[in-house]
């Protein structure tokens, strides 16, 4: 009981030392962020267009009902209340009072009925806002979204950039949201950041909006994202100070070498909801060897991980054993990760008949990649399997559409991929491992031809799982079974870090990395 | 009136050339496997086929290939290159919003390449066996042999991050005073490595060619004859040899000027400048057709146009290239 106490007393005194920590470093508001793009955004209206490129300005312009923390605890951003009904069918938000939009219209319910809507039907994630039938706005501060069943992905997919909430009065003038002539110009969003400019290629600026509807913020004046492809020039721009910052850096060679200065912190943190992984896929719907999971088991355990962490990532990447990131609280750490076990692969493959013929070989595979970041992987796959008698010829696309094509079509052995999560794994999971979801020429799709009535099933039931318990228990058992049948081999992490100088405070390091908004990061000084 | 024969029956080969650059470059695009609908799905994170075919409806790509390439000439023949599938912007906007940017880069750094270059023929060929002369050898041979990207990455370590004298990109800084002076200085200031990276490829080209020529010229003739009426070292050189050996150096200016897209694509990269170059390599990898195509066509327009120039040029320069016609 003292004991207890005792412990007790010490966490209320660390607790007080943190909040004493966090008032020294009272926000100070003005200033303009440099902030780093690696790729130039098609447009800035996240509802009707995915990615990274146009989410880290999209969310700044646009605010969605809910935001997250780094724990993955939703808390209130233009919803300040929301409540799931007893069956979970129902979800009732409630608005902020007094927001307003860019041109000083107010953010009502119709506008997130309106928003609702325009997403579901144009964004490419289908499965965010598949069971929401309709959404009542009973009041201009009241939306109820009705949905076909239970559906716990939507508080993710109410985060982030993925449901901005956009103006019914501009993009609902019946013209094709996708091609809006407002989704580049003259924005008018709901956000901490209103449009300055647009130039792709060359910048996105932003600045303060001054009526944003949380009160004394964004700190900042300013955004300016300047676009610049090669990761060399951006690192050498984040060490001479002319980037305060800069996400979603993966050359692990430059990330090394920025760690080493003192006027930068390179940090992994911040991209659990986004769930980079990268994995070696196998066509198990194809005639040969691959089709047997003794083989896909065998393969796995002939490649080193460790060295794929260590030498090809340098240190800089997580290990990955399923296809949930290691950084979501769905996780399951406790299945098999096929440590290195050459004598096993050897067995496996004995077993599964494929002796080594004369030449030692049992048989022949081809790897494809198509993005240049795992060609060091690819190259590696080839001499690690080549101890084991799988004769491995790699193809190195260079150009995206090449690749897609081929895999999307399922002409292919092997490929080594880089597929996100995208925060609920109804989201950006599933879509791998559905059955339903084997769909010629679609990238990412099931392009493996996997299918498990067993998985089918278990992702069913998960997906309108509300309690979180009983859905943890599922995913746990799925990854399980992923595992087992090995239709991918999940290697690591992408190592994506975000580089900022000392100079900023509170960088974006939730779950949504650069897709959070900077209402709270601020200059120091 | 000869000349104006010439002048016309050259148009007439350069629009039959610019008609069958349209189809191969059209053919060939589409010969590539994927299109623009798996790209689009890509920068999404993914798509499902229903979102593909709309994509494809939308573009027209589920039309058949002759269908398209009618369509395709029947519009630019009317001087539309199309609308861009990745920016959503008309491509003939997006070609002339890229060009200033990528002329000042490129005509900026063949000038200075060419002003240098032909100084630094001219001078090793006067002493072709000085020390300096291996200097200017050994700096050309450099220049043409690094790779563009490695030069512009070094120059950056070097003036950027050691010594930073140097923003690390782009054209212009965006918190510079919105005043013509200043924003001039400020383009200029931005402009100092791209240019030196670019021209240091061209500067190879023609101090090498330049000082070939010119120690041909300096073994002729008339060059002993112009020595023995006892001219001074100066005037021979300007006036008898570098007059007759300029004609080559000018040729491959013209044919370099016609490479301005081709040059540009790394330099752009790099020093991320705004220009036809970052907008080439965006589209390439986004299977932007119009876009591409666009480029394409503009490049072709470019190489005829220049070498209509040359021609003239050359006219002006060497009279014996006049009585041939």
């Amino acid at each position: 009981m003292t004991k207890h106490f005792k412990s007790m007393l010490v966490t209320t005194a660390v607790s007080t030392l943190l909040a004493f920590g966090a008032v020294a470093e009272e926000p100070v508001r003005g200033g303009t962020l440099i902030h780093a793009m690696t790729q130039t955004p098609r447009h800035l209206n996240p509802a009707v267009q995915s990615g990274i490129a146009t989410g880290a300005p999209g969310t700044q312009l646009f605010a969605a009902p809910l935001r997250y923390d780094e724990d993955w605890t939703p808390q209130p951003y233009l919803a300040e209340s929301w409540e799931w009904s007893e069956d979970g069918t129902q979800m009732t938000l409630k608005l902020v009072q007094g927001a307003t939009f860019h041109d000083g219209e107010p953010i009502t319910s119709e506008d997130v009925a309106f928003s609702v809507e325009v997403v579901k039907e144009n964004h490419p994630f289908k499965t965010m806002f598949a069971p929401v039938t309709s959404v009542d706005t009973p009041d201009e501060h009241t939306a109820v979204l009705n949905l076909s069943q239970p559906h716990p992905a939507l508080l993710l997919a109410m985060s982030s950039q993925l449901l901005p909430i956009i103006p019914k009065h501009i993009y609902g003038d019946g013209e094709d949201v996708k091609t809006h002539p407002r989704n580049s110009e003259n924005v008018v969003g709901s956000g901490p950041f209103k449009l300055v400019e647009f130039k792709p290629d060359q910048h996105v600026i932003v600045e303060r909006y001054d009526d944003f509807f949380m009160d004394g913020r964004p700190y900042l004046d300013k955004i300016v994202y300047r676009i610049i492809k090669d990761a060399s020039s951006r690192a050498i721009g984040l060490e001479n100070g002319e980037l305060h910052m800069s996400t979603f850096e993966n050359t692990v060679r430059n990330l090394k070498r920025m760690s080493e200065n003192e006027n930068l912190t390179v940090t992994p943190e911040g991209y659990a909801a986004v769930g980079p992984l990268n994995w070696l896929a196998f066509n198990v719907g194809s005639d040969g060897p691959l089709a047997d999971k003794r083989v896909r088991q065998a393969i796995a355990y002939a490649i080193d991980k460790n060295f794929i962490l260590n030498a090809i990532m340098l240190g800089l990447s997580e290990d990955a054993k399923t296809g949930i990131h290691p950084g979501s609280p769905l996780y399951n750490p406790d299945v098999n990760g096929y440590d290195l076990d050459v004598d096993k692969a050897n067995a496996l493959l004995d077993e599964a008949g494929y002796e080594r013929g004369a030449d030692g070989t049992r048989f022949s595979l081809t790897i494809d990649h198509g993005n240049p970041t795992t060609k060091p992987q690819a190259e590696f796959t080839k001499a690690a399997l080549s101890k084991v008698g799988i004769d491995v010829t790699v193809n190195s696309y260079v150009d995206f559409p090449t690749w897609a094509q081929k895999i999307s079509n399922h002409n292919f052995d092997m490929t080594w991929d880089t597929v996100f999560n995208w925060g609920d794994p109804v989201i950006g999971v599933h879509r791998t491992y559905s059955s339903d979801n084997i769909k010629p020429g679609v990238i990412w799709s099931n392009t493996q031809q996997y299918s498990n009535p067993k998985i089918d099933a278990l992702m069913e039931e998960a997906g309108r799982e509300i309690d979180p318990e009983k859905r943890r228990a599922m995913y746990n058992e799925f990854q399980e079974i992923l595992a087992e049948d090995l239709p991918v081999y999940w290697t690591n992490t992408v190592p994506y870090h975000t580089v900022y100088s000392n100079e900023v405070g509170n960088p974006p390091l939730g779950i949504w990395a650069s897709g959070s908004p900077y209402d709270l990061v601020y200059l120091k000084q | 009136m000869a000349l104006l024969m010439t002048i016309l029956q050259r148009l007439a080969y350069a629009a039959l050339l610019l008609i069958a650059v349209l189809v191969l470059n059209f053919s060939m695009m589409n010969l590539a496997p994927g299109d623009v609908a798996d790209t689009i799905a890509a920068s999404m994170g993914g798509a499902d086929a229903e979102v593909m075919a709309q994509i494809r409806a939308e573009y027209g790509l589920d039309q058949p290939f002759l269908v398209q390439l009618a369509n395709y000439i029947g519009r630019v023949l009317t001087f539309d290159l199309g609308y861009s599938y990745f920016y959503n912007q008309p491509v003939t906007k997006l070609i002339f919003e890229r060009l200033p940017a990528t002329l000042l880069l490129v005509i900026t750094a063949q000038l200075l390449a060419l002003i240098v270059g032909v100084l630094l023929g001219v001078f090793s060929a006067r002493h072709p066996n000085g020390i300096a002369n291996y200097f200017v050898t050994l700096l050309a041979l450099f220049g043409y042999a690094a790779p563009v990207f490695w030069t512009g990455i070094l120059l950056l370590i070097a003036f950027s991050l050691k010594i930073p004298l140097f923003p690390v990109g782009g054209m212009i800084d965006v918190t510079v005073e919105d005043n013509f002076f200043a924003k001039a200085v400020d383009i200029a200031h931005h402009m100092v490595l791209p240019v030196i990276t670019l021209g240091s490829i061209f500067l190879a080209l023609y101090s090498r060619l330049c000082r070939a020529s010119m120690l041909e010229v300096l073994g002729s003739d008339y060059i002993r004859t112009a020595k023995a009426k006892g001219l001074t070292q100066r005037e021979i050189t300007l006036k008898h040899a570098l007059k007759n050996a300029l004609p080559p150096v000018v040729t491959l200016a013209g044919l370099q000027f016609s490479a301005v897209i081709s040059g540009a694509v790394l330099v752009e990269t790099v020093f991320s400048w705004p220009g036809l170059g970052q907008l080439a390599l965006t589209s390439i990898l986004a299977r932007d057709t119009p876009t591409i195509l666009g480029i394409l066509f503009f490049s072709a327009l470019v190489v005829v146009v220049g070498n209509l120039l040359t021609d003239m040029v050359l006219r002006a320069i060497d009279p014996r290239v006049r009585g041939r016609a």
